[in-house]
């Protein structure tokens, strides 16, 4: 037997953090840190500097103080007696109301537009071609002002609509556009079941999800039924009744009234105000993004190939049913990820609302609040944690979705 | 075989059948009308809607645009001219066109040097991006960006020499000993140009900017449309290295440094472009030295190129990924190490397959440099909200003010996308 | 093309010829745009004929298969396929697809379903079936194709043949009368062009109408009992396949045999 030495043992040697692959990169890493650390070490000093040259320092103590300005749009009470934080919070429900506002009808344009886009009709999907091209291209900035401006300066002043010569009219009684926003009805509960209306609300909000419930319910009784019989049952009258039944009985029971706007005076007065920033934005905001996520669903549907379409089609099934069960489920899978980018891109677009005075949360945080204490770094950094944290919720959405749909291969 | 019918099946064509025209109902306009607009009862709807919703919008634009007024010099005049009927004010243009372009503060007798650096980016690009150019021409786009400072801020010749020296240096030392050491080539490359800097700058006499051929603009005189083209173009040149560096960090192998990267691409891409723009012009100067000012322009541009290299990080990490496995290998295999293999191997391919996504983001970015106007930048949409519908004689006049400015983001932003859709048929075919 | 992949005996007791006709084309014309595609074909086939058809690419010949289940519109001619004729009235359509199966090359499997739920689509949905009904007679069906075991794969986790001979059973499951195939074996490694043709024979075996367009002359010589040679968008030649490729007749033929048999 012979004797078996052991391998060689390399004493570490300096090069070896250059020329040996298990230190090399820890030896990178090492400088790497130390770069990083140096260089905060040089901003931290000069941010301590010039503070201290400034008289300033780092402190959030500000937020409780009183704000002191007024936010005409509002979804909860505000008056300027209120403190910055309650102004910011204020401006933050404002920028989720423009954002999911904005979503909602920026997925409506966009689905629109991109199945004309494809339709066979040459004229509109020209059409739809000339909207996506002028809108992607010209910036959304722009065009918030654009919608501004027509809000401003070309809707008449609640006194046109004055006096037995009034140069304007309100629409069916009902809505009244002025340069100063849009009147809409107020629905309102006579004798709710709640002394307030928010609780009101809620319960319509509860009824409806009971609705989906139920309507979820019958689906799954429908399937059950076309498994076990092979015809499917028709649930069309029995989802109406489901979702319209509780609705209309719960509005009847509280006894729904709407508070009309009125002329009073120089302004309109009662009904809902919704004032012509927030238009601007939202407007703009879903026609601009709406072109975006028009050539999302145009991609996702062609990138279908006409392959599955016409062995489907072979199959003997309609086409509505090819469209359902065959190019619908495969297309989502490839339009759904960019669409929620685009959501993401609303939600920071949204920020936009500094432009035109819509007091969202970089309006009041970022822009009244910061003028008016001066504490610049504090009211940078929580805003920037807001949309940060926004937009991770967003992707957490999006890669949970991913992980959900990816096609199984191999 | 037993399964033949009795008949005979053979047969065999007499003669070729000539190719023959379409039956007539198959031809011709009706059938292309029948076909394309009215095919179905829906179908004839949404032609007749279309149709309605383009007669409406063409019989409110074109009177307007026809009956335009492009001479008087205000407002008033132009409502006297027209008298009641209908027609755009577009004197406002003809007026502030100047102002539109280059901002209220830019001297008038030196309009022609912005105009020339604008016509010189022409011959700068193009080798950038057309690949059949010949490659000398590359030479003149080195030295386009010293150039082009030179000829918009104007001031001491000396200053984008000894600029343009520092980067030569650079380039000589890192092309001398990058090829035995990339570490080596890279920081000597660095410390080169920081001493031709340091030297050049303590060379270059006090007041020079005054008695200079050119005289000096600050860079707070910038506005109007030049302003968004400055940040356009500087912005993106300047973050694609940086975009490059982020994504080949992205994916390295060493936790510390690949966690650095993620962490800044995704804080820059979470959040609008405008806080970074709020930290531009009220945080960053806390960040510097307490006795240097460091004007906005500068400021606004550090932020935009941060923003856009987190972007521009993303399309190239796509285009690394699209990369074939076998190409990595294949590099690791010849005995190159990283940054040959980065330099010679991978990133020629990965960049060009990013170009089209990076040409997006160009897009994209250009349109948000209209942000600016926010943090009281005079851009082109700055001037209009700003001096242009401000000024006595022009309140009012935004159809045509607006309309110009969309129209002239309308032209580059389009135009840079049939670029890039030129580009990405081009590549398809291109055997890569 | 090779004669290769067909090494058994062929059972030909069930592949008799009818004379009841399934499909009966007559002068027919098809147009794309000024382009003549398709110039009077005539042709009746019976039921129980085992047609292949060949020709040069370009021919018409995938072309002529796909107006039979109106995956393509004629402009002029008449087509009765079962009895029904083939018009723009959607019920026809209707009616004849589901008596129709076909097979495409590039197989065309829906991604986003398994196997099973690849099989059960058509008969749940057209077929009115119940559920479990249409999964027995998926898992049948499978079971001919030899793939029993991979019914609750997805297509992407399947070789090529495996995926083509899925798509044969998903016709199948719609119990067709005629199974139309579109060069199903084009796309596929030569190793799973074989289990394909089995597939494809034993269909043959059963006395099932079938339309091949294909290139494997080997399946044209044993299992088909007539071979149609299109070109430029006409029938130029058919006959039997022993007269066929023995003694052609029209010298485009002669080219195209001599190039496609490498003699």
């Amino acid at each position: 037997m012979s004797t078996l030495t052991d391998p060689p043992k390399d004493s570490f040697r300096l090069s070896m953090l250059i020329n040996d692959t298990r230190y090399r990169s820890l030896t990178f890493q090492a400088l790497a840190f130390l770069a990083l650390a140096l260089s905060f070490m040089y901003l931290g000093n000069n941010l301590i500097a010039n503070l201290r040259a400034a008289g300033l320092n780092i402190n959030f103590g500000f937020l409780t103080d009183t704000a002191g300005y007024d936010i005409s749009q509002k979804l909860v009470e505000y008056s300027n007696q209120d403190s910055h934080s309650r102004a910011a919070f204020v401006g933050l429900l404002n920028t989720i109301l423009v954002a999911v506002l904005a979503c909602v009808t920026a997925t409506v344009f966009g689905v629109i537009a991109g199945v004309l886009r494809l339709s066979n009709n040459w004229l509109v999907s020209k059409l739809m071609a000339f909207y996506v091209e002028i809108f992607r291209n010209i910036p959304v900035l722009i065009w918030i002002i654009i919608i501004f401006t027509i809000m401003t300066a070309v809707m008449p002043a609640p006194r046109a609509f004055r006096g037995d010569n009034a140069t304007a009219t309100m629409v069916f009684d009902a809505f009244a556009f002025t340069n100063r926003g849009i009147y809409t009805p107020l629905p309102w509960f006579a004798n709710g079941i709640f002394e307030s209306q928010a609780l009101n609300w809620l319960l319509v909000l509860v009824v409806a999800c009971g609705s989906w419930f139920a309507a979820r319910r019958v689906n799954v009784w429908a399937t059950a039924k076309q498994e076990a019989t092979g015809e499917r049952p028709n649930t069309l009258p029995m989802l109406l009744g489901i979702w319209l039944a509780p609705f209309l009985i719960l509005m009847l029971i509280m006894g729904l009234t709407w508070e009309y706007p009125a002329l009073k005076g120089f302004n309109f007065q009662g009904g809902i105000k919704i004032g012509g920033p927030l238009i601007a934005l939202w407007f703009a905001l879903s026609i601009y993004t709406g072109a975006f996520i028009a050539e999302n669903v145009r991609a996702g549907i062609q990138a279908v190939s006409k392959g599955q379409t016409e062995a489907a089609a072979a199959l003997g099934l309609r086409p509505s049913k090819v469209m359902n069960l065959v190019v619908l489920p495969q297309a989502l899978r490839i339009i759904i990820p960019p669409l929620i980018s685009q959501y993401l891109n609303i939600t920071k677009n949204s920020s936009l609302a500094i432009a035109v005075g819509y007091a969202d949360i970089t309006a009041t945080l970022g822009g009244i609040t910061l003028n008016q204490t001066g504490r610049a770094i504090e009211c940078v950094l929580l805003l920037m944690a807001f949309y940060l944290t926004a937009s991770l919720l967003i992707s957490l959405v999006m890669n949970v979705y991913n992980a959900s749909v990816k096609l199984k291969e191999r | 075989m037993t399964d033949q019918t009795t008949n005979s099946i053979a047969f065999v064509a007499d003669g070729n059948i000539p190719q023959s025209p379409p039956p007539a109902r198959e031809t011709g306009v009706v059938k292309w009308m029948r076909e394309n607009l009215f095919s179905s009862w829906a179908n004839s709807l949404l032609t007749i809607v279309a149709g309605l919703v383009i007669y409406m919008v063409l019989s409110g634009a074109l009177p307007w645009m026809w009956n335009g007024v492009w001479t008087t010099s205000s407002l008033s005049e132009c409502r006297e001219v027209l008298a009641g009927e209908v027609g755009g004010c577009f004197s406002v243009l003809s007026e502030r066109w100047n102002q539109l372009l280059f901002g209220f503060q830019y001297p008038q007798d030196q309009y022609w040097r912005p105009t020339l650096a604008f016509v010189l980016l022409f011959i700068a690009g193009a080798p950038v991006l057309f690949f059949d150019l010949p490659r000398k021409m590359l030479a003149f786009t080195a030295v386009y960006p010293f150039l082009a400072f030179y000829l918009i801020w104007g001031g001491t010749i000396m200053a984008p020499i000894v600029a343009f020296l520092g980067m030569g240096a650079a380039a000589f030392v890192f092309q001398t000993y990058g090829k035995g050491s990339f570490a080596l080539g890279f920081f000597g490359a660095i410390v080169a140009a920081f001493a031709v800097w340091i030297i050049g700058g303590a060379l270059i006499p006090e007041g020079a900017s005054e008695t200079a051929m050119l005289q000096a603009v600050p860079s707070r005189d910038l506005g109007g449309f030049m302003l968004n083209l400055m940040l356009g173009v500087t912005c993106v040149s300047l973050s694609v290295p940086l975009g490059i560096a982020l994504a080949l960090g992205r994916q390295s192998d060493m936790p510390l440094i690949k966690w650095i990267c993620i962490i800044f691409i995704e804080f820059v891409r979470g959040v609008p472009l405008i806080t970074l723009l709020f930290v531009a012009s009220v945080m960053l100067s806390y960040f510097f030295p307490p006795d240097s000012t460091v004007d906005l322009f500068l400021r606004v541009v550090i932020m935009i190129t941060m923003f856009s290299a987190a972007y521009i990080a993303e399309v190239i990490r796509g285009g690394l990924a699209a990369l074939p496995k076998g190409q990595y290998e294949a590099a690791d295999s010849l005995g190159l190490d990283y940054p040959q293999a980065m330099r010679l191997i991978i990133l020629p391919q990965a960049l060009k397959i990013s170009i089209p996504g990076i040409v997006n983001v160009a897009v994209g970015l250009f349109k948000d440099t209209t942000l600016v106007s926010v943090i009281s930048m005079f851009d082109l949409v700055g001037m209009i909200r700003g001096p242009i519908l401000a000024s006595t004689e022009w309140a009012g006049v935004y159809w045509e003010l607006l309309g110009a400015a969309a129209i002239l983001f309308f032209i580059v932003c389009y135009g840079i996308s049939q670029y890039s859709q030129w580009l990405e048929r081009r590549l398809a075919t291109d055997h890569r | 093309m090779s004669d290769l992949a067909i090494e058994r005996e062929i059972d030909r007791t069930k592949m008799s010829v009818s004379d009841e006709v399934a499909i009966q084309i007559t002068g027919m014309n098809k147009w794309y745009g000024q382009f003549h595609v398709l110039r009077d074909i005539n042709l009746t086939v019976n039921r129980g004929e085992r047609i292949v058809i060949a020709g040069p690419s370009g021919s018409g010949k995938s072309t002529m298969i796909r107006c039979l289940n109106a995956l393509e519109e004629h402009q002029e001619g008449q087509i009765i396929v079962d009895g029904t004729e083939l018009t723009s009235d959607l019920k026809n359509i209707d009616k004849i697809r589901s008596e129709v199966g076909m097979c495409f090359q590039h197989f065309n499997l829906f991604p986003h379903l398994t196997i099973l739920e690849n099989c059960t689509l058509a008969p749940i949905w057209v077929r009115k079936m119940p559920k479990k009904e249409a999964e027995d007679l998926a898992m049948h069906f499978l079971e001919k194709v030899k793939i029993p075991d991979q019914a609750n794969k997805y297509p992407g986790m399947l070789s090529g043949g495996q995926q083509q001979r899925v798509a044969i059973a998903r016709s199948l499951c719609m119990k067709p009368r005629i199974m139309l195939f579109d060069e199903p074996t084009s796309a596929l490694d030569p190793e799973m062009i074989k289990e394909v043709l089995d597939t494809m024979i034993e269909l043959a075996e059963e006395g099932m109408t079938m339309l091949c367009v294909t290139h494997e002359m080997g399946f044209a010589r044993q299992v088909a009992n007539r071979v149609i040679f299109m070109a430029d968008g006409q029938i130029v030649e058919q006959n039997e396949p022993e007269e066929f490729f023995n003694n052609p007749q029209s010298d485009r033929t002669k080219q195209f045999l001599s190039q496609i048999l490498g003699h």
